[in-house]
């Protein structure tokens, strides 16, 4: 739901006999429009696995979760002081049907949902590849401060802050950072990874629909951090391949030099494409071949917080 | 001369920092002005700063605890209303700014709210309750809570002279290294962290993680550092080796106070004493073994996730245990509903919410897309604030008669109480929602219309509690004024179990005119029984023999104050006078060993007099069939 | 329902180690002597509790190395095996000096107490003396703990050793002086239990030092 309903909603109850229903109308749309974007709503197997996870780990807490909140609630007025028709027993504090009831439902559902951990987290590794008679992409992901840099090694171009990927087919991730720690994290299509500087870590996902998702950083980085948001435009595979001849015939090269300057602190977002990656970037990044960004710039080195 | 501290430390073009420095400096100079004008310095100097009394020291734990919650507090409404505004735009925060004040929220509540506050209710009342005289080592206690104030002034310091760390509570490195983190933020946090440290001599881990960094910050080590070897991934584990059994520090105090408060509103004693213990000792061992769920995302594999993943919901077997040995504490009683019984109440039911979603992000598939977004903020604050923040506040409206003789008046416990719980469940319960809708933590601006109505709300909710914090205030302040009418006289004002309510409020320096004869679990309830039935008191008047006490010494004081200088000596790398700092320590050790007297004798007519005024009031409540 | 009439009750999970119904009022129920024990044991224990928060402390700093040393990326130095054995010697021999002016002052002779710690004393910093100018050596030679992780490990973990040996010469200085001013009283006899405690750790921190750093040595 959007701000601008919210707000006009807001203002109609201001009328004080439609609050009631404003406030039910939007209890509905924020929940509905909660299962529409985000975690609860993926767009590819491995959003769809994690979401189910977390579906079915909620709904067995719940079972115990409800009825002990319930019990507390209920045992605490009933017993309350004042009535008469609840028995006292001062002398109560030990049960060995209830020692064995607490300790044995809590080490049964946990038993289960260890299985699931164990299991869930094999079957979900972000490193393990996925099933899919179609060839994967490969995909690797610099995080600077404070953009993202997509390389197309096979394509041989690059983009800033924006990741095109096509419809059905598994994508490879190869991610590092050019300085501090981050997280790669695309909601709707699945698993976070931490992007660490000096070492690559591997992520694999696959979009099964068209449409645009966004994508943001999830480890704190600095100043720029909220501004490190890019979107995932999932396209058609003419869409794909349109994407790649657009970008190779960018102007914009992406070198050595080219990656020093992007490397240095920079707040602007924009995105950019890049037509000539040079070979083997990825791997200079990761190897610090290419040295890792400087962090503020001097003139900032003083105690001033600016 | 100064190292790098200049007049432009000061933040001159910044108005917030420097109005809030203005009226906290003026409100202190009032005070102290006040306490010297009405000629109380004396008494304040040997009866509170210089005491080595475990009461005194508690009450000024909880204290600190206090005040430093409002400073916290501030930060986290500073928060909120920046995400409110911020909605496709820069808020009134610039990042630097905002950076700075969620890392010093995150600090504040969980180094200077949370462990003073549970430290403080433990030094009251465990020496009380276990029916002896003080701690073990009264100046050490001393020396511990002054070093954690100075901890606290370092970090309040930071918002006037200089920035704090604008890197999260845990400063990850690359980012807090010097590279990345140039200016003194990280060195003020570290200081203040590593003089606080010392004093509570939390396990050596976060000690030496702190000094760590602070060897790769001051002197070129390499521990941490993205090249020349370094592994920034070592400090996740060190830190989170020591963090994840720090808020298990911080929250079985409170699961103590509960068993407490519960038990003495139920009329019962605490069920399944046995159990609970094994489940603490359970907690205890399985904590040291869960730490990498914080970061289960840094791809350590399958194998190693699925086995943390595994422990910590093991955790989660000894914790519901406890809440049902509390459920089953209060069936068959006689529950009474006093605020501290409330916040009891609203703790069961927050927690279990609260450790649901923990173990929600334990299995490892949730936690790729859960981590570090605001599911795990509402997660982590819902175990907090229900557990070790309600437990304090249980334990602050239950033993605060004991304390100072006087109870906290009730009408404004519970609407504290109230304005609290459905101020929590709406700030924190949108969270939840936004974890789900893909918003992370820490942002200081985003642009997601979905997002919007759930920040809202969040907002709507720290208003909430900010006037949850205002009846708390209001309550101090109509309770003192209507002391008199709050008298507790008999000193066992909940008709309590335990051996703390059988001393007067509050009690004497010496606690106990004799030590009490302990038998079986509750012990004072067993001799309150008898002495009801028999209408009279137990034991016959002693023979009074006089009692040595520790002696008060100034050392925590000018030890904390020579910390500070060494702190803020190091920060600005004012090396002569960090020297000077170390030499003043180490003189005033000196000064408190070359002493010859450590412990002054209460004569024997003092005791007499004040356990007969007790056993007085006892005898004639007795008599009345009380 | 009226409340409870009888004494027993408070013990429903039978904590309590002997027969609630002997109601001598002086028995003490538990395991103990009854109340708290006598000064020397409590401040014992408690030296104890510090130098275990010690022993974490130093734990961390052999698991830093142990993770770094294992990823150096550039070799171990050549330690100088001699220098490391005279090393050796001094604190050993310094500890088995400490535990001689321990019996001294047990007999109450302040003389011999006095002469004992000064030799502790002096090998001590003569241990130091040594590992100072190994580490001046070390950065010389461009291995110094700015020079790479390996060397902040190792200086950390040594450094630290050295300064806890620093601040006990310290300690040893201060309590020299003031055994002689105030002879061997009961408090007096107290810190140096708790001095001998602490140095004698150190030397097994020591122990555990030159064998996983100097002789084990980890890096490729």
């Amino acid at each position: 739901m959007s701000a601008q309903r919210f707000r006009r909603i807001v203002q109609l109850s201001r009328l004080k006999r439609l609050t009631p229903i404003a406030l039910c109308l939007c209890a509905i749309e924020l929940t509905t429009s909660g299962c529409s974007q985000g975690v609860l709503a993926p767009v590819g197997p491995v959003a769809d696995g994690e979401r189910l996870i977390l579906l079915d780990a909620l709904g067995i807490m719940l079972l115990i979760a409800v009825p002990t909140i319930l019990a507390t609630l209920w045992f605490a007025w009933w017993f309350r002081a004042s009535n008469r028709a609840a028995l006292y027993r001062p002398d109560w504090a030990y049960s060995d049907k209830l020692e064995v009831l607490v300790w044995a439902i809590p080490a049964l559902v946990v038993l289960f949902l260890g299985g699931v951990a164990w299991i869930g987290s094999h079957q979900l590794d972000p490193a393990r590849p996925l099933e899919s008679s179609v060839r994967p992409l490969e995909v690797q992901v610099v995080s600077l401060d404070w953009r993202w840099l997509f390389i197309y090694p096979e394509q041989h171009i690059a983009t800033i802050n924006r990741l095109v990927i096509p419809v059905g087919a598994p994508v490879h991730f190869r991610i590092t950072s050019s300085s501090v720690m981050n997280v790669f994290f695309v909601p709707r299509i699945g698993s976070e990874i931490y992007a660490m500087n000096g070492m690559a870590t591997q992520l694999n996902l696959l979009a099964r629909d068209i449409g645009q998702f966004p994508g943001l950083s999830a480890q704190f980085s600095g100043d720029g951090f909220s501004d490190m948001t890019f979107n995932t435009d999932v396209v058609s595979e003419k869409g794909f391949h349109d994407f790649v001849v657009g970008a190779g015939a960018s102007p914009n090269r992406l070198d050595a030099a080219a990656y020093l300057s992007l490397s240095r602190q920079s707040r602007s977002a924009e995105v950019k494409l890049f037509s000539k990656v040079a070979n083997g970037m990825f791997d200079d990044i990761v190897s610090r071949h290419l040295p890792p960004g400087s962090g503020p710039e001097p003139s900032a080195l003083s105690i001033l917080p600016r | 001369m100064f190292g790098r501290l200049t007049w432009q430390a000061i933040p001159w073009s910044e108005p917030i920092p420097l109005i809030a420095a203005g009226v906290v400096g003026l409100g202190l100079a009032a005070i102290v002005a006040w306490v010297f004008a009405k000629g109380y310095a004396p008494y304040i100097w040997k009866e509170w700063i210089t005491s080595v009394d475990h009461k005194r020291i508690g009450v000024m734990y909880c204290l600190l605890a206090l005040v430093m919650l409002l400073r916290g507090f501030s930060d986290a409404v500073m928060m909120r209303s920046q995400q409110v505004l911020a909605f496709h735009g820069g808020g009134y925060l610039p990042p630097d700014h905002y950076n700075q004040i969620f890392s010093a929220h995150g600090t504040i509540m969980i180094f200077f709210v949370a462990m003073p506050f549970v430290i403080g209710l433990m030094n009251f009342v465990v020496p009380l309750q276990l029916g002896i005289r003080d701690v073990a080592f009264p100046t050490l206690n001393s020396v511990s809570f002054w070093l954690t104030a100075a901890g606290a002034l370092l970090v309040n310091i930071s918002l006037v002279v200089g920035e704090f760390a604008r890197t999260g509570w845990l400063p990850y490195p690359p980012l807090s290294e010097l590279q990345y983190s140039p200016g003194v933020g990280v060195d003020y946090y570290l200081w203040s962290l590593q003089i606080s440290g010392a004093g509570t001599l939390l396990s050596g881990i976060n000690l030496v993680t702190t000094a760590m960094l602070l060897l790769d910050r001051y002197l070129g080590f390499h521990f941490f550092t993205n090249e020349m070897g370094g592994n920034p991934m070592m400090f996740v584990n060190l830190i989170w080796v020591w963090g994840h059994p720090e808020v298990y520090i911080l929250v079985l105090p409170a699961f103590g106070v509960f068993s407490e408060v519960i038990s003495t509103f139920s009329g019962k004693p605490l069920f399944g004493y046995r159990s609970m213990v094994a489940a603490t000792m359970a907690i205890c061992v399985l904590s040291w073994l869960v730490w990498l769920h914080h970061f289960f995302t840094m791809g350590a594999g399958a194998d190693v996730n699925g086995f943390f993943g595994i422990m910590t919901m093991i955790i989660a077997v000894p914790t519901g245990v406890k809440v049902y040995n509390w459920l089953f504490t209060m069936y068959g009683g006689k529950v009474r509903f006093e605020p501290p019984m409330l916040w009891s109440i609203g703790f069961m039911v927050t927690f279990v919410i609260g450790g649901m979603t923990g173990v929600l992000m334990a299995v490892p598939p949730a936690d790729f897309v859960l981590h570090n977004s605001l599911f795990l903020v509402a997660h982590f604050h819902n175990v907090i604030i229900g557990g070790v923040l309600f437990g304090a506040f249980a334990g602050y409206n239950y033993w605060f008669p004991k304390a100072f003789g006087f109870r906290l008046d009730e009408k404004w416990g519970r609407r504290a109480f109230w304005l609290w719980f459905v101020g929590f469940y709406t700030a924190f319960m949108p969270l939840y929602v936004l974890g789900l809708l893909g918003m992370t933590r820490r942002m200081q601006h985003f642009d997601r219309p979905e997002w919007y109505p759930w920040v809202l709300v969040a907002a709507a909710g720290a208003g909430l509690i900010t006037l949850g914090i205002c009846a708390q205030v209001i309550q101090l302040a109509v309770s003192i004024r209507d002391r008199a009418l709050l008298r507790d006289i008999t000193g066992d004002p909940w008709d309590g179990r335990t051996l703390e309510w059988a001393t007067a409020s509050p009690p004497p320096a010496f606690n106990f005119a004799v030590m009490p004869n302990v038998k079986g679990e509750e012990p004072y309830w067993g001799m309150k029984t008898k002495a009801r039935e028999l209408a009279h008191l137990l034991t016959a008047e002693p023979s009074y023999q006089p009692i040595s006490v520790p002696r008060n010494t100034a050392t925590g004081v000018v030890t904390a104050f020579f910390a500070v200088v060494i702190g803020f000596a190091m920060i600005w790398r004012i090396y002569w006078l960090a020297g000077i700092g170390f030499i003043g320590v180490y003189a005033a050790f000196v000064v408190f060993a070359w002493r010859d007297r450590s412990e002054e004798e209460i004569p024997a007519a003092e005791v007499a007099r004040r356990d007969r005024e007790n056993r007085l009031v006892r005898t004639s409540a007795l008599a009345k069939g009380a | 329902m009226s409340a409870v009439s009888s004494f027993s009750p408070v013990d429903p999970n039978h904590l309590g180690h002997n027969d609630l119904s002997r109601e001598t009022e002086w028995d003490t129920p538990g395991r103990g002597e009854g109340g708290p024990a006598s000064k020397s044991v409590i401040v014992s224990y408690g030296f104890w509790i510090f130098l275990l928060s010690d022993i974490v402390m130093f734990s961390a700093f052999f698991a830093s190395f142990q993770v770094v040393a294992g990823n150096a990326n550039g070799a171990a130095p050549r330690f100088d095996l001699s220098n490391l054995a005279v090393e050796t010697g001094c604190l050993l021999l310094s500890s088995f000096l400490c535990g001689m002016a321990s019996l001294c002052a047990n007999r109450r002779r302040l003389f011999g107490t006095e002469i004992f710690l000064l030799l502790t004393g002096i090998l001590g910093a003569v241990f130091l003396t040594l590992e100072i100018r190994e580490f001046v050596g070390l950065i010389q030679q461009h291995q110094g703990p700015a020079d790479g992780a390996y060397y902040s490990a190792f200086f950390a973990l040594v450094g630290c050793h050295g300064l806890h040996v620093t601040v006990g010469l310290l300690w040893l200085g201060t309590m020299m002086a003031q055994i002689a001013a105030k002879g061997l009283r009961p408090d007096m006899l107290r810190r140096l239990t708790c001095f001998s405690l602490f140095w004698h750790a150190l030397d097994i921190v020591w122990v555990a030092i030159f064998s996983l750093v100097y002789l084990m040595r980890f890096a490729p």
